[in-house]
């Protein structure tokens, strides 16, 4: 119980002081980097709490796509950070406030209620021990059963979220000539060919609408 | 020295809170904001995950994972629309985003 609690203090002490870091650092691809290593001790937060599964696909989905997405976008927008840094002390004393504010309720809350739950019967991981199932076999029952309809509302979320990102970010250039696929397979021996007598001494010209 | 649920609920508080100050902070930058976005959808993951394991009900994590799908589609988007203004304005200065003058 000693390791699980040192375990936990050392997570929660990275996780906090990398989102920390995160909103101060001067250069945004360090606060990316440190957004990832707040991700990676948020995953060994939930492998703490038995969720080994969400842990995996929090460093997989997070750190592999969303946060590499992230530093792609940092370091090919040349932008001038220092000067959007400006302000950053003149909001300083309001957000502090209201996020002090937040936070101690918050944790007043939380520490003064405990919302009864305590270690005595930690039932998430006894329940699944005695079932013989692992995080991921149990996440899977209810997830391709209960949750279907969810499930798939997901992927279709993603699926409108790629084809929206494709559509904000494609540019046709003009000039650039592409291959019309429609437009190949439509042709015939009879468009394609075109047999000009020429008559002698003189020269072709070719037609205006650039198929020739 | 035994962690309660409490524990876990201060740190995603934490991290909750600490997204919502950069956005105060970072008021002109949008990348930095959508991390903070990130920052809290992180948080609020942390808080099903530590329920899911003290109530014993594994709802709670499929929960976690709709949310991570719905936090990637974001930030997918977001940075699309953050990558086409700055194709647009050449900046991505908050206060610079009145082109549709709402």
């Amino acid at each position: 119980m000693a390791l699980t609690a040192g375990f936990f203090y050392l997570f929660a002490i990275f996780a906090v002081v990398a989102g920390v870091m995160v909103i101060v650092a001067r250069n945004p691809v360090h606060a990316v980097l440190y957004l990832i290593l707040a991700f990676f001790n948020a995953a060994g937060l939930f492998i703490l709490l038995g969720a080994e599964f969400l842990a995996m696909i929090l460093i997989i989905v997070y750190v592999g796509a969303v946060a590499v997405l992230f530093l792609f976008v940092v370091m090919m927008l040349d932008v001038d950070f220092a000067e959007l840094k400006a302000g950053f002390i003149k909001n300083a004393p309001v957000g502090l406030i209201v996020g002090g504010i937040v936070l101690a309720e918050l944790i007043l809350l939380f520490l003064g209620r405990g919302f009864g739950l305590e270690v005595s019967h930690p039932s998430g991981s006894a329940a699944q021990a005695a079932s013989g199932l692992t995080n991921t076999q149990a996440l899977g029952q209810v997830l391709y059963t209960k949750y279907v309809y969810f499930f798939e509302v997901a992927g279709l979320i993603l699926l409108v979220a790629m084809v929206g990102a494709i559509v904000l970010t494609l540019q046709h250039k003009v000039g650039v000539r592409r291959q019309s696929i429609s437009r190949q397979v439509a042709r015939t021996p009879k468009t394609g060919v075109e047999i000009v007598k020429v008559a002698s001494g003189e020269a072709i010209v070719p037609a205006a609408d650039g198929n020739s | 020295m035994t962690i309660g649920i409490g524990h876990y609920l201060t740190v995603a508080a934490c991290l909750f809170t600490l997204g919502m100050l950069g956005i105060f902070l970072n008021r002109k930058n949008v990348i930095i904001i959508l991390m903070s976005i990130e920052l809290m959808l992180l948080a609020v993951n942390i808080n099903f995950v530590a329920f899911s394991y003290f109530l014993g009900d594994i709802v709670g994590q499929v929960f976690t994972l709709l949310n991570l799908t719905v936090a990637a589609a974001e930030a997918a988007i977001g940075l699309a629309i953050v990558v086409v203004y700055f194709r647009n304005r050449g900046s991505i200065a908050v206060e610079d985003i009145n082109m549709m003058k709402g």
